[in-house]
């Protein structure tokens, strides 16, 4: 409670509890193929935040309406280790809205070639599964879980197949991954905006819209959370997270 | 498979322009046992709310301190939907639970009862696009039929994009096949935005079109439910 109080007294003053500019973000650490058994991952850090995404690839069948694509599946565990205010059991609506506005940011922006990943039309295609465990929660999840997710992606490899069977540990070639949609939570408290907030700076925010936008500045993906927003503070926000997702892209190599 | 055509001539699949509503109704008190109920249909989209409370909130460790607590949820029937949706909450129905919780939450003078719960449930009977923005419009005029002091009404409307034109409150086929949509609910006298969702791809000038026009709807939409609340407080009379 106390550094919840000393964060927001700071804020007023123009200040934030570890000395950031209000359009900064904390180190950011992006380490690559980082489990072995998974055909893409990464660990993405937000300063003392910490978020694992693998990516595993197996044989799915194909949507209806898109016989000749690959599909798309992302989850969020918001694993008991990463906070105590986290319980075991099935994913809570906080997880679920997490991995459903990281699909949308992945899946909108086209980035992923799925008419590339179809092995027989209308029967057989490519899943990709995108599981996003949370290891340490100091703040800003969402943003952390997106990078985590991208970076994931643009370092997956599609297994080799033979006989109709995966053989796992070989591969074939690199997932066709085209654009790095980057996922910008632009946060109001009072009337300054702030990006990036830490664990104390969550617990006093008065509204959070995170922002998906694509290499080409084309938004493609848009989610309101916390309390009410200014009709008038919003494409102000989206500005915002715009000028930075070319900063954090840039990262991805 | 080939990409349905959704604008031919400048009209729509419905035959409605881009920037027109489907026929809209609004009905309060449709369901008696309840303190406050609304059944609002957008076209062939019909949602049904019912308002239980402020009551009691049990188990007691649910209870806020300052504030009642607001519960919400969002139901699709397994008829619904073309192919029958199996009953209970997936993962869609959970998010879509949250946002409109947070979407109706800033309406309500939470800290008038503290201890106390209200539950806002609302069934989606038909499904034709724009599901969560029926809900909400519903959900709002459900609370002001129960009388729950509100700083305001909420006014929810979706908007988009088909076949590059800009459009407003898509129906099903259009939401399926669009490049964006748009799902907005907002205090109109306030002008303050509770839900904003947007899944798509649309440049900065394409938002800021669709969220004026998503504004003007709201703005229209309020009128309507006021119309019926009033029409509500005449009868009692």
């Amino acid at each position: 409670m106390i550094e919840e109080k000393y964060a927001l007294e700071l804020i007023e003053k123009g200040k934030r509890i570890d000395g950031r500019r209000f359009d900064e973000f904390r180190k950011i650490e992006i380490e690559q193929g980082i489990i072995k058994k998974a055909e893409g991952s990464a660990r993405v850090k937000l300063g003392e935040t910490e978020v694992i995404a693998g990516v595993k690839m197996d044989f799915g069948t194909p949507f209806p309406d898109t016989p000749e694509e690959g599909t798309l599946v992302v989850n969020a565990e918001f694993t008991p280790l990463a906070s105590p205010e986290f319980d075991v059991g099935p994913p809570g609506e906080d997880a679920i809205e997490l991995a459903r506005v990281v699909d949308r940011g992945i899946r909108e922006s086209k980035c992923i070639e799925l008419n590339k990943l179809c092995i027989q039309p209308g029967e057989k295609v490519w899943c990709v599964f995108i599981d996003i465990h949370m290891i340490n929660d100091k703040g800003n999840l969402l943003d952390a879980s997106a990078l985590a997710a991208i970076a994931a992606l643009l370092n997956t490899k599609i297994p080799k197949v033979e006989n109709e069977k995966i053989i796992r540990g070989e591969f074939e070639k690199n997932l066709p991954v085209v654009f790095k949609p980057i996922n910008i939570s632009v946060c109001k408290v009072g009337d300054k905006f702030l990006l990036d907030p830490t664990i104390e700076e969550e617990k006093i925010l008065d509204s959070k819209l995170s922002i998906s936008v694509r290499d080409d500045d084309k938004i493609c993906s848009l989610q309101k959370q916390l309390k009410e927003l200014d009709f008038d503070d919003i494409l102000k926000m989206i500005d915002i997270a715009v000028k930075k997702s070319k900063e954090i892209r840039k990262m991805l190599g | 498979m080939e990409k349905k055509e959704l604008l031919k001539e400048g009209r729509r699949i419905d035959g409605r322009a881009p920037e027109e509503l489907r026929t809209i109704e609004m009905k309060v008190d449709v369901v008696s046992r309840a303190d406050g109920s609304a059944l609002v249909k957008f076209g062939n989209t019909v949602a049904i709310a019912s308002v239980y409370g402020p009551r009691a909130l049990f188990p007691r460790h649910l209870q806020e301190l300052e504030t009642c607590v607001l519960r919400c949820r969002y139901n699709m029937a397994p008829f619904s939907v073309d192919e029958r949706k199996s009953p209970g909450p997936d993962r869609r129905s959970i998010e879509l639970t949250k946002v409109i919780r947070l979407a109706l939450e800033p309406v309500i003078f939470v800290e008038d009862f503290p201890r106390a719960t209200i539950d806002i449930f609302v069934e989606i009977l038909q499904a034709d696009g724009s599901t969560r923005v029926t809900a909400i419009n519903a959900a709002s005029l459900a609370l002001a039929s129960a009388g729950v002091p509100m700083k305001d009404l909420v006014a929810a409307c979706s908007v988009g994009k088909i076949d590059g034109t800009l459009i407003l409150d898509l129906n099903g086929d259009e939401d399926k096949n669009s490049e964006a949509d748009l799902a907005f609910a907002m205090m109109p006298t306030k002008d303050k935005v509770t839900l904003l969702q947007m899944d798509g791809n649309l440049t900065r000038e394409e938002i800021a079109k669709l969220l004026e026009l998503a504004r003007n709807t709201c703005k229209k939409i309020y009128e309507m439910q006021r119309s019926v609340l009033k029409e509500k407080y005449r009868r009692v009379e």
